[in-house]
């Protein structure tokens, strides 16, 4: 069996400021990061490996310097790591990005005659774009069922019972056949560290495989800008509000004067 | 498909690598300089600049679907148990709005097993059209179905734009069906609009980097236009005086066709905490000082028939239920008021609650940052001012009541 883990590298966002004064972000010294719900992902796959010795792969689309987190995944015990690469990846929207990711993993289950015996994990959603589009278009391309905002998930045989919340108050008992994507919540689980000869191994004996476009046989027009349907027309910094009215005088008379704004803005 | 940077034009003002999210460009020798290893094409630099020195580059003309076949704006409907949401009817509002400026028809799509009675009021919030999906099946939510079924109505009708909710089934079903039309889908969008420049494309803002900055997205080249819109963002429309046309389609899918089968559904205990569609929502942070003192926040919240919340530090000390907590990582919300009492309004707390229409903030400390946001500010201990609101309210209710008789 084959478990594919689809991680991302995005800026550690609480650490992005913005300069007020000159209206900018303040990119400087802002590390990457595996897209914490991924690292759910790779827990999850890990923790199945243990139970039924699956084969555990990581794969990431991103530019040269997404092997970080590829080498962090192989530190954790994750068997193999690919890297999709290429300046003509660049640009991708969601569809393109699923498009990619679903190339390497058809051609590690051909390379490894793999058909049906495989589950993909995905991270719900990531923190720069925050679409959690990624996963289910994914599962599209690839044609097999889905089961997105898992927060439980049990394996047995070639069938998966996963835990799924569509509504606040429910959440759904959802049992699957193999193969079938799920994209999971941090709730799932608690994200193991690296041990010392895990980044040993990491580092020193195993590698990060670099696939481009060509090494895909990737379409162009499905590639990169070129296979994007969105485009971004416009960035701007949310505005700043105009100063706020402030409310002052006696306890009571704050009150009153709040009362009074809140029933001119048909609030009350 | 690259960008160019015309060295001739650039004036080295610096503007692209301030718009530029991923560090990819430079000055060198007072012009702007792409790093090719940290650029993804993204074009935030051409939209930046104020001289027109950067061209991202098409190298191939795209093949142009015929867009002129499209017409119509789309919403497609959730249901809780047969219960349409409450998002729907403001997604009609909003909806009814695009298809004003665009002079086509409003469609709402719903699937349920149980929404007969509901169709015709549909039509008093906007709807020219409904068309209405049922089978017994639907009762429930299927991935598969959904997306089946609203393909191939996509297909067969050819609406310009689909609306969905940016909830987790919206959210589920919406993604799958874009790729399998090979359109856009913009995620979690907070505004919509129609542009005027080009007269028919829809504009689609949302927020992105945590709430940090905000991105305008159009699908120029493909049809339909796809968004998820988070709800909250609109309001309910007042009702107008129209009957929409209603279409009813059996549906015939049987369990045995589906790959994902629902074996139980669970319900959560507890009252449901329906925070994102809360209309006033009092909050309290560190300032409050104890899970006791949680209760001037409870009843000026039951005085104004609200929800409580709080910050995330707020959940941490254990004075309020996770389910509770607003921002990053906890809800986002769209109330019409929101109360912050003693937070500081670190920006983790304020990307959950810049939707709200009014912001009220009390807090000691004059420079906290809850107040660059706030519409009302008030400086001071909110043990005191908190229990004088929460009588004031008091005060004016018997008011109304005396006023009344
Ligand atoms: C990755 C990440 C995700 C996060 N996600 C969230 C999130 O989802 N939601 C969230 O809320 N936070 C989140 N945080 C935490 C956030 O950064 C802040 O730490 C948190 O919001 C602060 O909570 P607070 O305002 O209650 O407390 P503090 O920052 O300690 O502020 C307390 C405020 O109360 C005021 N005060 C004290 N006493 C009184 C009084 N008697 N009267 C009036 N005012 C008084 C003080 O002046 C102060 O401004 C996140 C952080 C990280 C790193
Ligand atoms: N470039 C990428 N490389 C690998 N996985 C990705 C990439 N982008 C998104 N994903 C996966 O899709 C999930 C949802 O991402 P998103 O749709 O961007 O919110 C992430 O948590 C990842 O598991």
């Amino acid at each position: 069996m084959k478990i594919f883990v689809c991680i991302k590298q995005v800026p550690a966002i609480s650490e992005v400021k913005i300069d007020r004064k000159t209206g900018t972000l303040v990119r400087e010294g802002v590390p990457g990061m595996i897209n914490p719900m991924d690292k759910n992902a790779l827990e999850l796959a890990l923790s199945i490996k243990e139970n039924t010795g699956a084969d555990v792969i990581a794969l990431s689309m991103g530019p040269p310097q997404a092997e970080e987190i590829l080498r962090e995944s192989l530190a954790m015990g994750i068997d193999k790591a690919y890297l999709l690469t290429d300046r003509a990846f660049g640009g991708a929207d969601t569809l393109a990005t699923s498009y990619t990711l679903s190339l390497a993993i058809k051609k590690i289950l051909k390379e490894t005659e793999e058909s049906k015996n495989y589950l993909v994990v995905c991270g719900a959603q990531a923190i720069d774009g925050d679409t959690a589009q990624v996963g289910p278009e994914l599962a599209e391309e690839l044609n097999i069922p889905q089961i997105t905002n898992v927060r439980y998930v049990e394996l047995s045989e070639n069938k998966i019972i996963a835990e799924s919340i569509f509504q606040s108050d429910e959440i759904a008992v959802i049992e699957c056949k193999l193969p079938v994507l799920i994209t999971v919540l941090k709730e799932l689980n608690v994200p193991r560290f690296p041990t010392i000869s895990g980044i040993v191994d990491a580092f020193d004996y195993k590698e990060v495989v670099h696939w481009n476009a060509k090494d895909l046989d990737a379409d162009i027009q499905k590639i990169g800008l070129e296979g994007s349907r969105t485009q971004v027309y416009k960035i701007f910094i949310p505005p700043q509000k105009n100063e706020y009215i402030k409310l002052s005088g006696t306890i009571e008379d704050v009150a009153k004067d709040l009362c009074q704004k809140l029933k001119e803005d048909k609030i009350l | 498909m690259s960008i160019k940077i015309d060295r001739e034009n650039c004036t080295g003002c610096g503007s692209c690598i301030n718009s530029c999210l991923y560090g990819g460009i430079t000055l060198f020798d007072g012009k702007a300089k792409l790093i090719p290893e940290k650029c993804i094409l993204c074009g935030a630099c051409v939209e930046a600049c104020p001289v027109g020195a950067i061209i991202i580059k098409d190298e191939k003309k795209e093949k142009k679907i015929d867009i002129s076949q499209y017409k119509g704006v789309w919403i497609i409907g959730e249901h809780y148990n047969n219960k349409i949401k409450n998002y729907v009817y403001q997604l009609l509002g909003k909806g009814r709005e695009l298809a004003d400026k665009l002079k086509v028809e409003l469609t709402l799509i719903l699937l349920g097993s149980e929404l007969d009675e509901n169709l015709e009021e549909l039509g008093m919030y906007g709807a020219d059209r409904v068309i209405y999906v049922k089978s017994p099946l639907l009762r429930n939510y299927y991935s598969e179905i959904y997306v089946n079924v609203i393909t191939d109505l996509i297909i067969e009708y050819k609406p310009e734009i689909v609306l969905v909710g940016a909830t987790p089934i919206g959210r589920d079903f919406a993604p799958r069906i874009s790729k399998r039309l090979q359109t856009g889908l913009t995620a979690d969008c907070t505004g919509l609009d129609i542009d005027q420049e080009t007269r028919n494309l829809l504009l689609q803002t949302r927020p992105t980097f945590g709430g940090n900055i905000m991105a305008t997205i159009r699908t120029p080249n493909s049809r339909p236009q796809m968004s998820t819109i988070r709800p909250g963002m609109f309001k309910v429309p007042k009702k107008m005086d129209k009957k929409p046309k209603i279409k009813i389609i059996e549906g015939k899918f049987k369990e045995s066709d589906i790959s994902t089968n629902i074996v139980k559904i669970i319900k959560r205990g507890k009252k449901r905490i329906n925070l994102e569609e809360a209309q006033i929502v009092v909050a309290g942070g560190r300032g409050i000082g104890s899970k006791e003192n949680f209760k001037i926040i409870k009843d000026l919240a039951k005085e104004l028939n609200a929800e409580v919340a709080g910050s995330r530090v707020a959940v941490e000390l254990g004075w309020i239920d996770p389910e509770r907590q607003v921002g990053q990582t906890g809800k986002t919300i769209s109330p019409r008021l929101y109360i912050a009492c003693g937070i500081s309004g670190a920006i983790q707390h304020k990307v959950g609650i810049l939707c709200s229409d009014i912001i009220v903030a009390i807090n000691k400390d004059p420079n906290a940052p809850i107040f660059e946001i706030a519409h009302y500010g008030i400086v001071g201990d909110l043990h005191k001012v908190v229990p004088a609101i929460t009588r004031e309210i008091r005060r004016l209710k018997e008011e109304e009541k005396v006023r009344k008789y």
